[in-house]
């Protein structure tokens, strides 16, 4: 029956790794394989990459101090930590370790048995002052009693990464499908078959990383079944101008996570979440007036400075939490799960990534690929150029002097440089380059990106969207 | 590629060729207009009903017709205006930093004109909560993809706030088809012109739902509905008055905000009530020879206001330049506001300055039979009764020669608005 199976499709066309899902933890890992000789494909069911959990969360690289010892999510929490800076510098992608606070408002107990889990996991971390805390940090609550500063912790932007890993990927010689949802999966044999998109493709193994649906991936495969459940956090985002403090600022962490936190951005924002509320809708990123503003008071306690005239947009992410910790393994033979992957999956992907491609490489005795590169270019930003390098950009491409995004200071060459690396919808460039990412939230661009992506993609303006479905002009005037 | 420039203004709408053009006439002729769009004329290229230069031109215009007027004045002076050309920074010594498909350009300045008009504020700044569909808008975006583009851009339409803009496409969503379900209005009053809610909404029966606001909106790819809520005194939402409304297109008209980020950078000190510069009467901001008019140094509601204001700018700027004008204006007395009334500009009247003083201001709420008035050292200089006044619309005082001397001569400048007859 097999060889019928394998018959339908071309024998050539057997993946040695097939990776299911394009947020960080899939292209990371999918990255990583390129490090070895074969056949890599990774399929993701929305129309870009970085559409789902990676695309909406605090982008912290935590330091590795709280996650509970001997677990998964510390092991690859601390060792993703460490190596982060230097995915990163190879990836093109921002990165600054700008250090953290973790607050205590009720005495010093906790912080210590903070810093004594710090010390298990080896991560470097001590108890220090309110006053230190502040000289450090100017504007926190003079409420703070106590605090755990933990100077490796860093901050990344999660959706940069993502898309970074995914073109590393993609220029190393590895395929994608996108807009291709897993509908089934087949063990053929030695192989596995794998529905997706309408069509049948064959590989000797697989990486489940599909954040949310990895249980209904599991399922499909695994003898023991996974369920998870999508825990909504809810965020605002404050204007650049706001910047009230410089490093990411925790309160203590109870059972529901790591509590409210403030932090900037690496582009200077300041993001101030996350809740966490199960939903039973794993599509489900509305927001709510009550916990927006639940959220915000809880920022208040630590930076009392927080104004909500700052705020510039709100939004919501889902964590895909299976239990206690990850499920990193192999489940089923050639079965690989990255399941559960909620917080600290960010700081962890590098480390995660590189532990599955390796797994995979044993497995299968791949060989090493000496044609490998690591390095990713990002699009040249301009508005972070000189001006000396503006004017080079300039006569070198004269849509680097259309600025088209006028909060962020994103010309046109860049929006136009987005869409040939992949963005095909308002959200997808805004992901790429931030065009509509600033205080006036794409009042004033979304019309020029309309014109522009649809001149691109060479499609009419009214099939442009926000993110995929939902046209935001419906036709033309009569 | 470095320009001397005795002027250079920021900015071709309204209120940036007013400025220009008024300059051109004061004697500064060595001027150039920058303008990150692809024609001069800015917001009201979109705004293509009529109404505009009642007061300018005594003619009723529309949007784009006022604004080639002031492009044909400003062509009959052969003032330059660059195209596709922003301005990335102002310093406070006047170096401006401007970009277009040519390369770079740094200007040095005699004196600049920030002119940089206001924005919408969006979605995020109201902290409406649900879903993040497509088919919200902010009602300028709306405009200009339906009065520019051509596009259609929803059938059933519900408007949060009642700012201008909002009525006005409230009647042009129904010109185009649309159902327009109401307009909300979180305050008790609604910060539009009269005129606009006779004219957009009662002549068409759109509701108007004050003190009312929308608390969520629903709908996963594109609006489907949203929740609307009336207010209570303290403007948090009732949620036992919560109603779905089903419509597939949110716009918002919540406010205005002027435009500063060049402003800010050049280190100009702010007015927090109008969120522009702090400015004298020669429209001087706390940079030496940096001037601020127009929307971006407080939002106007007739584009004719912009004009004239925007005009005495320019002439300001030209003597600035001429060497005729007043210089950096650290003698001027500060025009305190209370009882009602939120803000003045200009905020500051130069000791040494010269001509008939003009001050244009807003009041924080509805006001009926009452009273504005200029006082000096505590002495009444001048007073207007005005039968109602309120947010939406902007009051101004003009004084003669005399008037403008005693405020420039007092120790202490205050306006306040008081019932008649106090």
């Amino acid at each position: 029956m097999w060889y019928n199976a394998v018959m339908d499709t071309c024998f050539d066309k057997v993946y040695d790794c097939i990776v299911i899902g394009g947020g960080v933890i899939g292209t990371f890992a999918a990255r990583e394989l390129c490090k070895f000789r074969g056949k890599f494909l990774l399929i993701e069911s929305g129309n870009d990459v970085a559409v789902g959990t990676s695309k909406a969360n605090s982008g912290i690289v935590h330091a590795g101090f709280d996650a509970a010892p001997c677990t998964l999510k510390a092991k690859f929490n601390v060792a993703g930590s460490r190596i982060m800076w230097k995915k990163c510098a190879e990836l093109d992608v921002p990165y600054k370790q700008n250090g953290a606070l973790v607050l205590s408002f009720d005495g010093s107990r906790d912080v210590n048995a903070l810093r004594r889990r710090a010390v298990e996991n080896g991560v470097d971390a001590e108890a220090v002052t309110a006053e230190f805390a502040r000289a450090l940090e100017p504007n926190l609550s003079d409420k703070v009693v106590s605090a755990l500063y933990a100077p490796t912790s860093a901050i990344v932007s999660p959706y940069e990464l993502n898309i970074a890993c995914y073109e590393n990927f993609t220029a190393n010689g590895g395929e994608v499908r996108l807009n291709s949802a897993v509908t089934g999966i087949e063990r053929v044999g030695k192989l596995y078959r794998i529905t997706a998109g309408g069509g049948a493709l064959l590989t000797h193994t697989v990486i489940n990383a599909a954040g949310l649906y990895a249980d209904v991936i599991n399922n499909l495969v695994c003898s023991v079944k996974r369920k998870i459940i999508a825990r909504r956090g809810q965020y605002v985002l404050l204007d650049k101008t706001a910047a009230p403090v410089t490093r990411t600022v925790f309160q203590i962490p109870t059972a529901r996570g790591k509590g409210v936190l403030v932090a900037p951005t690496c582009h200077g924002n300041t993001l101030v979440g996350p809740s966490a509320e199960d939903v039973n809708d794993k599509s489900d990123v509305s927001t709510t007036a009550e916990i927006l503003n639940d959220v915000f008071d809880k920022g208040r306690l630590s930076v009392p400075c927080l104004n909500k005239r700052d705020i510039i947009t709100q939004f919501s992410g889902l964590r895909a939490v299976c239990g206690d910790d990850f499920v990193i393994e192999e489940s089923e033979d050639g079965f690989f799960n990255a399941l559960g992957i909620c917080s600290p999956g960010l700081a962890s992907s590098p480390a995660i990534g590189e532990y599955l491609a390796e797994k995979v490489a044993v497995k299968l005795r791949l060989c090493e690929n000496e044609k490998f590169d690591p390095s990713r270019r990002a699009i040249t930003c301009f508005a972070s150029a000189t001006d000396d390098e503006r004017e080079k950009l300039i006569a070198e491409n004269p849509r680097y002097g259309n600025i088209v995004c006028r909060c962020e200071c994103v010309t046109e060459a860049e929006i136009v440089q987005a869409i040939e690396r992949g963005a095909v919808d308002l959200d997808g460039v805004k992901r790429r380059v931030r065009a509509g990412m600033g205080r006036c939230q794409a009042g004033f661009c979304t019309p020029a990106l309309i014109k522009i992506l649809a001149r691109e993609l060479g499609v009419d303006e009214e099939k442009i969207t926000k993110n995929g479905t939902g046209a935001i002009v419906s036709g033309r005037l009569s | 590629m470095n320009v001397q420039k005795a002027i250079v203004v920021i900015g071709a709408g309204p209120a940036g060729l007013a400025a220009a053009v008024a300059a051109y006439d004061a004697g500064a002729t060595d001027i150039v207009v920058l303008e990150r769009d692809g024609h001069a004329g800015g917001i009201l290229n979109q705004c293509v009903h009529n109404g505009f230069g009642l007061h300018t031109f005594n003619a009723e215009l529309t949007g784009p017709e006022y604004a080639a007027r002031f492009g044909e004045l400003a062509a009959a002076r052969n003032i330059e205006i660059l195209y596709g050309t922003a301005v990335l920074s102002v310093s406070s010594d006047r170096t401006v930093t401007a970009v277009n498909s040519r390369g770079m350009i740094k200007y040095t300045a005699g004196a600049v004109i920030l002119a940089c008009g206001c924005r919408e504020r969006p979605r995020g700044a109201i902290n409406i909560a649900g879903t993040r569909p497509a088919g919200v808008f902010s009602a300028g975006t709306a405009q200009r993809l339906v009065n520019i583009d051509g596009k259609r851009i929803g059938r059933k339409v519900f408007i949060l706030g009642s700012g201008d803009i909002g009525l006005i496409m409230a009647r042009r969503m129904v010109f185009e088809g649309a159902e327009v379900k109401g307009v909300a209005e979180l305050m008790p009053y609604s910060s539009g012109l009269r005129r606009n809610i006779a004219q957009c909404l009662d002549d068409f029966g759109i509701p108007l739902m004050l003190s009312t606001t929308v608390t969520e909106i629903r709908g996963r790819d594109r609006v489907s509905s949203v929740v609307v809520a009336s207010v209570d005194e303290n403007r948090n939402p009732v949620m036992s008055t919560a109603r779905e409304i089903e419509c597939d297109t949110l716009l918002l008209s919540v406010g205005l905000l002027p435009e500063n980020e060049l402003a800010r950078g050049a280190g100009v000190e702010f007015c927090t009530a109008t969120g522009g510069a702090d400015v004298d009467d020669g429209f001087m901001t706390s940079a030496d020879g940096v001037f601020m008019c127009g929307n971006c140094l407080h939002v106007h509601d007739l584009v004719d206001y912009v004009s004239r204001e925007s005009g005495a700018c320019g002439v300001a700027a030209a003597r600035y330049v001429t060497g005729c004008g007043i210089g950096k204006s650290d003698a001027a007395v500060r025009v305190r506001t209370s009882g009602g009334v939120r803000y003045c500009v200009p905020q500051r009247i130069t000791r040494g300055g010269c001509g008939n003083l003009t001050l244009r201001m807003r009041v924080s709420g509805v006001y009926k039979k009452c009273k504005l008035r200029v006082s000096a050292d505590g002495a009444p200089v001048a007073e207007r009764n005005r039968p109602i006044v309120a947010p939406g619309e902007m009051e101004t005082l003009e004084l003669n020669a005399e008037q403008s001397r005693r405020l420039r001569s007092a120790e202490c400048v205050e306006i306040t608005l008081t019932n008649k007859d106090g």
